[in-house]
């Protein structure tokens, strides 16, 4: 609704095979896309450039959920927009654990309630809006395809 | 309002009366509210203020509870369970298994059961309220689908409140999406476990204010303005927009937003997904490389640190297919890391970046009287939901 996908690419229905082996998301591979559509009981259609392709599901709890995907098969960033946030488990898969502990980190130094924006070397995390409206995205700095600018995941 | 503030635990007293105004004859629809480090003494850019709760019909089973958050990013009651003395009536399914809520909020998630208290300030009263308690003994094993959703805020330190205040543009807390499926707000926690239940819009936790007897279409916040930091500030919450003569719009401009609040900012020449949210502390808006304003480094990297201050000027548009408003708007920002190594807890000019929207949080308040209209209910303005300022 509020986050426009501005990459004017090619968008198919992919085919979805009934079941697949549980795999991390962020930093998996494409069967963790496939377990993350699986899991969050959303429809997946696949859009795609020259480095890179997105995977995009729409969730039954209104959350609109892409993966993006490198030409090697990996995905490096997952971003989301809607009225509550996605399984987070599942989307951060083994990073999971290294943002809990940001977030507490940060609760510590904030004195108050705002967006979370936890950027380290190896991982960003950032999550914004307010009840009925949430937006967040996460990636591997470090493992997005030369070229490719950090905005674009969204 | 220094007593708003009390150590540790910060429970207000009972109460027999639902009144906690002071004073000759207060406005009747008027509720003060102090920025301030709240019950924790820890936070900085919160609006506080007491709530009353008293268990439905009585007029002596009651508590005004000190340090609520005043919220206008989201919509219900949410009481501390360690804040709340009284015990109130559980909300429970036709099977009499109580009913929980997981709700969501950005930087993470509040757990509890939904209880029901008839819930009063100043002089305005709703009855037989769903409300949230956060972190209830009695619910401690959160289920799955909620803590995937964020890390819970269940406690003061968390929290930095003993409870929040949702008065935002939106009734109820989901709205008609939970009344097919919990979503994974709403949960049936018979003893076997939570499972997730839909949600009539009645019982759902919700706006206090707009069930109100009168006085019910929205609120202002009003403060004064702040010139750099304050240790605190007080100012109000006023009930109705155009109902009494101490609410009128005046000359405010009135910006249409979606049904939760949302609305557009200009900045250069791109717009922006933006709201006003007094339960965010600081004004969070774009990025570095946008806005040109170097962060804070290590831990405060979430807020900006310009070497001196900026005067940040952007335009605020209605939302697409509203009113079609559209007028400036300017606000400072600080050194970040200056504003917080004070003792002061009322700080203009506190900011910092998120990437692709802006959150006009709660310095965006200060010297501003902010109107939240509520989804569809009239006003002199037309109906809601809108912002005004």
């Amino acid at each position: 609704m509020k986050i426009r996908m501005r990459l004017a690419m090619a968008i198919a229905v992919a085919a979805l095979a009934p079941c697949f082996p549980a795999g991390a998301s962020l930093g998996g591979d494409m069967t963790s896309v496939r377990d993350d559509q699986k899991k969050m009981q959303g429809t997946l259609r696949t859009a795609s450039n020259d480095s890179y392709d997105i995977h995009e599901i729409q969730t039954q709890s209104g959350v609109v959920v892409r993966e993006y995907v490198s030409r090697s098969g990996s995905v490096f960033g997952v971003a989301w927009q809607g009225r509550s946030q996605p399984d987070l488990h599942q989307v951060l898969g083994a990073y999971y654990d290294q943002y809990v502990q940001a977030v507490q980190a940060q609760r510590a130094q904030r004195h108050g309630h705002g967006p979370l924006l936890i950027e380290k070397p190896g991982l960003v995390v950032q999550m914004a809006g307010h009840m009925g409206s949430l937006t967040g995205r996460a990636y591997i700095p470090l493992s997005l395809p030369v070229g490719m600018h950090r905005e674009d995941i969204r | 309002m220094a007593s708003v503030v009390t150590n540790g635990c910060g429970a207000g007293s009972n109460s027999s009366t639902g009144s906690t105004q002071n004073g000759n004859n207060p406005p009747s629809n008027v509720q003060t509210i102090t920025v301030n480090g709240g019950p924790d003494s820890n936070f900085v850019d919160g609006a506080f203020t007491n709530v009353t709760v008293c268990v439905p019909g009585s007029t002596t089973s009651c508590q005004t509870i000190s340090g609520i958050l005043v919220d206008t990013g989201s919509s219900g009651l949410r009481i501390l369970s360690s804040a709340l003395t009284i015990s109130l009536p559980q909300q429970a399914n036709s099977s009499g298994s109580p009913i929980a809520e997981c709700a969501v909020f950005a930087d993470g998630i509040t757990w509890g059961p939904v209880e029901t208290a008839d819930v009063k300030m100043a002089s305005e009263a709703a009855s037989s309220m769903p409300i949230q308690v956060i972190g209830s003994p009695n619910f401690s094993n959160i289920p799955a689908n909620c803590t995937a959703q964020g890390v819970p805020m269940d406690d003061l330190a968390n929290l930095g409140a003993n409870g929040l205040l949702g008065v935002g543009q939106a009734i109820q807390d989901c709205g008609s999406a939970c009344t097919t499926s919990g979503q994974g707000m709403y949960f049936a926690c018979p003893s076997s476990g939570c499972t997730d239940t839909p949600e009539s819009l009645a019982l759902q936790v919700q706006n206090p204010v707009a069930a109100f007897a009168t006085d019910n279409n929205g609120v202002i916040i009003e403060l004064p303005a702040v010139s750099g930091g304050e240790a605190s500030v007080s100012g109000s919450l006023i009930f109705g927009i155009g109902t009494e003569s101490n609410n009128g719009l005046g000359g405010a401009t009135v910006f249409g937003t979606d049904p939760f609040g949302d609305f557009s900012t200009t900045y250069k020449t791109t717009a922006y997904l933006s709201f006003l949210d007094s339960g965010s502390n600081g004004i969070y808006f774009l990025d570095s490389t946008t806005t040109g304003i170097p962060l804070c480094a290590g831990n405060l990297n979430f807020l900006y640190c310009p070497a001196s201050a900026q005067n940040i000027s952007v335009e605020n548009n209605a939302e697409a297919g509203t009113n079609g408003a559209s007028a400036p708007a300017s606000f400072p920002v600080g050194n970040g890391l200056t504003l917080v190594s004070t003792s002061d807890d009322a700080i203009n000019g506190l900011a910092g970046p998120f990437p692709g929207l802006i959150d006009f949080g709660l310095p965006f308040f200060f010297g501003r009287n902010v109107f939240t209209a509520f989804d569809g209910k009239s006003t002199p303005a037309g109906t809601g939901p809108y912002t005004a300022y």
